[in-house]
């Protein structure tokens, strides 16, 4: 892949009917450009699970998918309660979902692991109150 | 083997994707965890679980999994029917528990590879 290319999405908080559909369309933009299929993977899990978060807890957010011939970068944005300690929700098995939530099989707590585990980088940043900041790194090569 | 093979083999409905049982299987997973099964599960699996709801169609079709078993006699929602014909994800059904079936599956060689 020698171009490079941007989108960006919008997903919107609570929204379980549409869930998971921007990281498919995601896999498919990636499957297209001729991207390796673990690699993209790698990143549909990633994007997933960040869009997840999105529908279950923030008001919405903003996706931008960012594919240069080096890298997939993904940053996702959101309008929400943002995370008070972001180290204990790095912990594989901590979750705030609601017992609804866990009913539908939410709230593993693998969600943030998950992502940094597929990534190659992984920056994530909040403000309590406002919002949540995702920074996704996956390299081609 | 494929999916048809064990649909037969087992006693499986199918619920929708007919199209595509001649898919071959690779291995299976069970789970209940949405993340856990991103996880975990890989491309060409079968996928156990008791969860009947529509978001369970977006995990099958990142993953690539070949198709998912509803157990203990679950139904799909009926969104959920709708979106796995669109995504063309089968959806089978059994009377046996997730245990009971992994252990059928196991024994016609169907492994978590």
């Amino acid at each position: 892949m020698n171009k490079s290319f941007t989108q960006t999405f919008t997903v919107s908080g609570n929204n379980f009917s549409d869930a998971g559909k921007i990281s498919t369309e995601i896999k498919m933009i990636l499957k297209q450009l001729g991207i390796n299929s673990d690699i993209v993977r790698r990143v549909a899990i990633a994007s997933y699970e960040s869009e997840m978060n999105v529908v279950m807890y923030a008001c919405k957010a903003k996706i931008v998918l960012d594919v240069d011939p080096e890298v997939i970068k993904i940053i996702v944005e959101d309008e929400g309660p943002g995370i008070p300690d972001i180290e204990l929700t790095m912990k594989e098995g901590y979750s705030t979902a609601t017992p609804e939530m866990r009913e539908l099989g939410f709230g593993a707590g693998m969600g943030l692991p998950n992502i940094k585990k597929n990534s190659d980088e992984f920056t994530i940043k909040s403000d309590v109150g406002k919002g949540t900041r995702l920074e996704i790194i996956v390299y081609i090569n | 083997m494929k999916l048809s093979e064990i649909k037969s083999k087992l006693d499986l409905v199918s619920r929708c994707g007919e199209d595509y049982l001649e898919q071959e299987i690779t291995g299976g997973y069970c789970g209940d965890l949405l993340s856990d099964v991103m996880a975990n599960s890989k491309q060409g699996n079968v996928w156990i679980t008791i969860q009947v709801h529509l978001n369970i169609v977006a995990v099958a079709t990142l993953k690539e999994l070949t198709a998912i078993i509803l157990v203990n006699g679950r139904k799909p929602n009926e969104d959920t029917l709708k979106k796995a014909i669109e995504e063309n994800i089968p959806i089978l059904t059994s009377k046996l528990s997730a245990f009971e079936l992994s252990g059928k599956l196991y024994a016609l060689g169907i492994g978590n590879i």
